[in-house]
């Protein structure tokens, strides 16, 4: 009876699997142009919650300040691209290493502390970054950022341009990013992860070095964030503070609380329904938020533990 | 499983509806606008909208010998939404024009996409010099103004007829106070008064009493630049720390804006600001505007409902001027740029080669009358330009105005 169930759970899951990956692959041979940025949109935030699930599905870190990294890595594209006139290349990888870096210097703070400390550290972590980028002005523009970042195709020398062929890139980046962070969560390391999550006194006694495990977790979700910053510039060509103030850490986490953290597939349905949502939803009601609001309260209440885990399954 | 097979089926089902929703050929003239409806700024996008809103109502919706359809979308006044709702609007509803969007921020990051899709786009409210100055787009019509327009005017008056020599500034501290200060400035030390320090606050700011301690007691005035909470709480303190009276106050359109001022109260009476825009501007257009503004929405005008009554009118009359036929997007821009509307409430406005208005500068004073508080307009500064009495191409060699650089103090 378990084992048919647990069949059967498998089974329709990997249906959902398929559907949203059929989705993703060749939606834009029929969608509209605008449909294909939603897509884009959906699959760049998708790549940040699920680096944001790593720190709180999977280590049981929760961050508020995560937007921070995003939102770090995408002023460095725009910094670097408009005021230094770099390359392509060059600009991408300093993006990306100044976003890690960043991560790696703040995990020093706050890899000690847990929970509602943890919350509060990140939280005010991530409102200095903001107010950095709010107040830097000669860098950052202030309040009203940097536009006239290039397009992705004419920066990278790409021979394809247009809202598909952007989005197949971010495609890929998605993919492979997926791919890593799979491969990190399944490995040794992923599974002291869960330990520490689950008993952080035991893994210590244990043997385990927490505070190292804990510390390169923030680093490895700042550094993916980092990844989906640098494609988010890309896309809107251009930044504003507005990338990582609270606001956005706080909609980035119910991204992965109302997917179904520790599961990375649940962050990626939470990307795409709270994009789909607001953008969907406002095009016919004002009162949208009225509408988002009564989805999270049902959500919470009807799946506590996410969309993903709807079916009984222990999350990973 | 049967849930999440639901929901998958839901989510292709309403993705697939909407992209095969065929498009008519011929049919309404489509309209988008972007405000933000939610957020700090609802209230104010509400009034830009509202101003719209009516004046689509006195024309029956229709113009040009077309229907026109207003689809309105919200960017909760976050840039990176307001791109996202331009390319619903221009990609997905596919429409002829866009108008709205209030931060300077917004305008921004829409610029260079409304370029791109070449898109005509009228800014009714964004204010940023830049936009029509040195980064200035060829896409964007402002029927609006720029930060420094009016400030501009209101220096050499203040030099010339309020008789102030010595000046302290008090703003909040981003691109909207800095380039609204600077316009200030520089007019008035070019008469030869002295703007003799500036205080920044933070736009989050809650109290004023470390900074109106810092105020300096011997100028001639102080200049202040605040909207909707900040300049409530402002006015109320500076009457508390015994400012009032003892210094006159003056400062920006927006610090006593209609939007705010019903929330003032004694405090605010005598405060002198320029904008190109007062409610109570007595004139026959702006009368019948504000009456027919009150009915309708049982508020006053303010001059962000006032804004896209006056920027629909432009749109109005360009459609009018193509006889409907708005297809052909260059040569609905050049029609916007081209529209001469009339009777606006704000009175004779048209647009320089760059895509500003030159417009009339009111000087108001907030005044009790009947009981309820009004700016009075005092003086009329006519035909302003956004390079006031500078040589165009010299005013743009200059950088902008910024938090430290003023050209010419």
């Amino acid at each position: 009876m378990a084992g048919r169930d647990v069949a059967r759970t498998v089974t329709a899951r990997h249906v959902a699997v398929g559907a949203m990956a059929l989705l993703l692959v060749a939606g834009p041979l029929f969608l509209g142009s605008y449909w294909i940025g939603l897509l884009t949109q959906i699959v760049i935030l998708a790549t940040l919650a699920m680096s944001l699930d790593i720190l709180l599905g999977y280590t049981g870190l929760p961050s508020l300040g995560h937007a921070a990294f995003f939102g770090v890595a995408a002023y460095a594209v725009a910094v670097l691209s408009t005021t230094y006139r770099a390359d392509f290349w060059t600009t991408v990888v300093a993006a990306v290493a100044i976003g890690t870096a960043l991560a790696a210097a703040c995990g020093l703070i706050v890899a000690h502390v847990r929970d509602v400390y943890f919350l509060m550290i990140t939280l005010a972590l991530g409102m200095v970054l903001w107010g950095l980028s709010y107040r830097w002005i000669p860098v950052t523009g202030g309040d009203n950022g940097i536009s006239g970042i290039p397009t992705l195709d004419a920066h990278a020398g790409l021979p394809l341009s247009g809202p598909a062929a952007f989005y197949y890139v971010t495609l890929l980046v998605f993919l492979a990013s997926a791919a890593l962070m799979r491969t990190l969560v399944r490995s040794p390391f992923g599974l002291t992860l869960r330990g520490i999550r689950e008993n952080e006194g035991r893994m210590r006694s244990l043997g385990f070095n927490t505070w190292l495990h804990c510390y390169l977790s923030f680093v490895i979700a700042g550094a993916f964030a980092s990844v989906a910053g640098v494609m988010w510039a890309y896309y809107n060509g251009f930044v504003s503070p507005t990338y990582l103030d609270l606001t956005a850490s706080s909609e980035l986490f119910l991204m992965v609380t109302l997917g179904g953290p520790a599961t990375l597939v649940g962050p990626v349905l939470g990307a795409g329904a709270i994009v789909l949502l607001k953008n969907v939803m406002s095009a016919y009601t004002a009162r949208w938020l009225l509408i988002l609001g009564i989805v999270y309260i049902v959500a919470i209440l009807a799946a506590p533990r996410g969309i993903w885990n709807l079916g009984g399954r222990r999350s990973g | 499983m049967k849930r999440i097979k639901c929901f998958a089926v839901i989510l292709a089902l309403a993705l697939g509806a909407v992209f095969l929703r065929a498009q008519a050929p011929e049919g309404p003239i489509r309209i988008g606008f972007i405000v933000p409806l939610s957020g700090a700024f609802a209230q104010n996008g509400r009034d830009i909208l509202n101003g719209f809103l009516l004046l689509l109502d006195e024309v029956g919706y229709r113009a040009g010998g077309r229907q026109i359809q207003l689809i309105v979308e919200d960017d909760e006044a976050i840039p990176a939404q307001t791109l996202t709702k331009a390319r619903k609007l221009v990609e997905s509803d596919r429409v002829h024009l866009m108008a709205g969007t209030l931060l300077a921020s917004s305008g921004y990051a829409l610029a260079p996409y409304v370029d791109a899709q070449q898109i005509p786009m009228v800014f009714p409210v964004v204010s940023s010099d830049d936009l029509t100055q040195r980064r200035r787009s060829k896409w964007i019509v402002r029927t609006g103004w720029t930060s420094s327009q009016p400030n501009h005017a209101f220096g050499e008056y203040a030099y010339r007829t309020l008789g102030y020599r010595t000046v302290a500034t008090i703003a909040l501290d981003y691109a909207f106070g800095w380039e609204s200060v600077g316009g200030f400035q520089r007019t008035f030390e070019a008469e030869g008064g002295r703007v003799v320090q500036k205080t920044w606050t933070p736009i989050s700011v809650h109290d004023f009493a470390p900074y109106l301690a810092q105020i300096p007691r011997d100028v001639d005035a102080v200049y202040a630049l605040f909207l909707g909470r900040s300049a409530v709480q402002f006015m109320r303190q500076y009457a508390e720390y015994g400012l009032k009276g003892r210094v006159p106050l003056i400062g920006s359109g927006t610090t006593t804006d209609e939007a705010v001022l019903i929330s003032m109260g004694d405090e605010a009476i005598g405060t002198v600001t320029a904008l190109q825009y007062s409610a109570a501007l007595d004139t026959p257009d702006n009368r019948r505007f504000t009456a027919a503004f009150r009915r309708r929405y049982n508020r006053t005008a303010s001059y962000y409902g006032e804004s896209m009554y006056t920027g629909g009118k432009w749109v109005l009359a360009a459609i009018e001027a193509l006889g409907g036929r708005v297809e052909d997007r260059t040569k609905l821009l050049e029609a916007l740029r081209a529209a001469k509307p009339t009777g606006l409430p704000r009175g004779p406005v048209e647009l320089d080669e760059y895509g500003n208005p030159i417009q009339a500068i009111y000087i108001r004073r907030v005044d009790r009358v009947n009981g309820a508080l009004q700016n009075t307009v005092i003086d009329t500064i006519p035909r302003v330009s956004q390079f006031w009495k500078f040589n165009p191409a010299e005013y743009l060699r200059q950088p902008l105005y910024s938090r430290r650089f003023v050209p010419g103090t």
